[in-house]
């Protein structure tokens, strides 16, 4: 292949310049004073109070009743993250594994009727969901933040396509070797599948960690708070009452906000091309 | 070790297509039956019939005293080769070979002797511990008959095993199969489209054509006394020639062409003479005009392809036959030979229901 140019790399670099540009400026003011930021705006230099600012926020208690701090918020979006990725990847394996492998009555409508909930948003149905999950006592638990998020029409469609192309002899050769229904599954199907499995974990983990209308309804006590709702109420905080506005804060969160998905994708970003990519058979 | 018994069986898919129209078989134990036939014949759904991997419609089939027409494939006590191997990709080759045992709930350590023992036999000792794509595909063939002998299964049967591999590697492999079944003397069931596959291996072959099994009996039975035109067609390479005749009391005849030497035939009906390529040769005295299109030289010997004057096919082209010699033997193009036969090594068959006459 011919070395790229320098007009190639030129264009990559104002690009990658355009895209990462906003997360330093909100870095950099992140360390300035809250006195320096209302005075002077913006900063693109880091200025001198990192730890001081970060400190305030991981570890003392702020928000409207005073009762949170970002380590907090942080704990409740990992668990919201991780539990809503690792949910829907469980929930929409077995359920991909019903429809690939069963011969039962009504398969493929239930496969499109699972599909066509992709139509529908959360949006649509979080009245619904929100009388359900109150009604059943579990508001304010992770438990009901998370399960009525994990029923995943995109999973569940990956994960069928996956299984189609898995050939149907190793089945055959499964059930020949005496391989029992769920033997199957966990022996071959999984470790087959491990890839798409890493692919899917990081897109939900990012689309769990990112969640916003559904953890501020459910929430309601400021100890629950994920960090993205945190931005947001801190934010609210900031421009009422006497106090001087603490955008240095609000800049620190977004920067606690944006780091953990961009640490899962840095990590897994070997398996989660592949996943997208390969067709490993 | 015990055979297998096939009763009027029968399969036919929901949508009323009829894959297998009533067969019936004894296979006696230890004996290596070649189920041969053209694509979509029907041969790998008896196979997988066999195999528990396809219902039964009608008819049963018993392995030995049991009849295992509603027993799950796993306890049908028979392993399977698969096409393009089916290696879990996954697993090195001793976990694919040890599954089936795990499964089984076999201690650790006869799951671990019984392993390496096939390995021994099969010379893949060395890579238990690769991954299937790390092997080439004779290995990978190796490692699923691997997994497929560890079993001590009363039955094995092979899905046209050496379909995927190259020409010389298929002629050792076969050679190998043949030699490893004399020596476990296992009852084995091989389905292949390749005559030759069948021809070398077979202790009996089972011709199938459209779901039914037209002929069965040792291969050279089958080549030297064909019971229809579809088994002769079918078996021997090259194929064997095929004249579309009619007899007038006296003559086999097409166009131009009068052959002597036949009697007893009706006349009133069309039929098909059908020569061997080796059967014919050269002679002066010969019935056949044939112009040489073609010289293929093999090697030990010559096959020589050419058209027949004024003699037509059923499309009303010029009949092309083909004629085996020895090497020596290299004619020009558009030579023309004179080519004659036994008439006791030709065959007649009735061309409405491929019957044979003589």
């Amino acid at each position: 292949m011919k070395r790229p140019s320098i007009t190639t790399h030129l264009i990559l670099i104002v690009g990658a310049i355009f895209m990462t540009l906003p997360v330093w400026v909100a870095f950099a003011t992140s360390t300035h004073a809250p006195e320096t930021i209302l005075r002077e705006g913006l900063q693109i230099l880091p200025g001198g109070h990192f730890f001081e600012t970060y400190n305030e926020v991981l570890f003392v208690e702020g928000g409207v009743m005073k009762k949170v701090t970002a380590a907090t918020m942080l704990k409740n979006s990992l668990i919201l993250g991780v539990g809503f990725a690792l949910g829907k990847v469980v929930i929409s394996m077995l359920a991909a594994y019903a429809i690939v492998y069963f011969r039962f009555k009504l398969a493929v409508p239930l496969f499109w009727v699972i599909f066509m909930t992709l139509l529908l948003p959360l949006e649509v149905r979080i009245i619904p969901s929100y009388k359900v999950v109150a009604d059943l006592g579990l508001l304010d638990t992770h438990f009901g933040l998370i399960v009525p998020l994990i029923a995943s029409a995109t999973g569940t469609f990956f994960f069928r396509q996956f299984f189609r192309s898995v050939p149907d002899e190793l089945l055959e050769a499964a059930r020949l070797d005496g391989a029992t229904p769920w033997g199957f599954f966990i022996d071959i199907l999984v470790p087959l599948s491990k890839t798409m499995i890493a692919a899917i974990l990081i897109i939900m983990f990012v689309v769990g960690w990112n969640q916003y209308l559904w953890p501020l309804i459910m929430t309601t006590k400021e100890e629950n708070y994920t960090l993205v709702i945190g931005i947001k109420q801190i934010y609210q905080v900031l421009g009422e009452g006497g106090e001087l506005p603490q955008y240095n804060k609000a800049f620190a969160l977004i920067i606690m906000a944006t780091i953990p998905p961009v640490l899962v994708v840095l990590f897994f970003q070997n398996w989660f091309v592949k996943g997208l990519v390969e067709s490993e058979k | 070790m015990s055979g297998v018994k096939l009763k009027s069986v029968r399969k036919t898919y929901p949508n009323g297509a009829e894959a297998i129209r009533g067969v019936d078989m004894d296979i006696k134990s230890g004996e290596l039956i070649v189920f041969v036939g053209p694509s979509g014949c029907g041969k790998s759904t008896l196979l997988r019939m066999v195999a528990g991997l396809e219902g039964i419609s009608g008819g049963e089939i018993s392995i030995g005293d049991r009849l295992i027409n509603d027993v799950s494939p796993s306890e049908r006590d028979v392993a399977m080769v698969f096409q393009n191997y089916a290696l879990y990709p996954h697993m090195s080759v001793r976990g694919n070979m040890s599954y089936g045992l795990k499964n089984r709930k076999l201690p650790k350590s006869k799951i671990e002797s019984k392993v390496n023992d096939a390995a021994k036999m099969l010379k893949i000792d060395a890579f238990l511990d690769r991954q299937p794509n790390q092997l080439s595909g004779g290995q990978r063939q190796r490692v699923a008959m691997g997994r497929a002998i560890v079993r001590d299964p009363q039955v094995f049967l092979f899905d046209e095993p050496l379909s995927n591999l190259d020409a010389k590697l298929r002629v050792q492999m076969r050679i190998e199969i043949k030699k490893l079944q004399r020596r476990l003397n296992v009852t084995s069931i091989y389905v292949t489209h390749d005559q030759t596959e069948a021809m070398t291996l077979a202790d009996r072959l089972a011709v199938i054509n459209e779901g039914k099994v037209e002929q069965m009996g040792a291969p050279m039975e089958l080549y030297s006394n064909p019971k229809t035109l579809f088994v002769a067609s079918f078996i021997g390479a090259p194929q064997i020639n095929l004249f579309p005749v009619t007899f007038d009391g006296k003559t086999l005849n097409n166009g131009d062409m009068k052959l002597n030497g036949f009697k007893d035939l009706p006349e009133d009906t069309e039929l098909v003479m059908g020569v061997r390529p080796d059967v014919m040769e050269q002679s002066p005295k010969g019935q056949i005009k044939m112009r040489v299109d073609l010289v293929e030289q093999h090697g030990g010997e010559n096959l020589v392809y050419g058209s027949i004057h004024g003699c037509q096919n059923d499309e009303g082209e010029e009949l092309e036959v083909c004629l085996k010699t020895n090497k020596e033997m290299l004619p020009a193009l558009d030579e023309s030979l004179t080519l004659g036969f036994d008439p006791s090594t030709a065959f007649v068959f009735r061309k409405d229901t491929g019957e044979r006459l003589i």
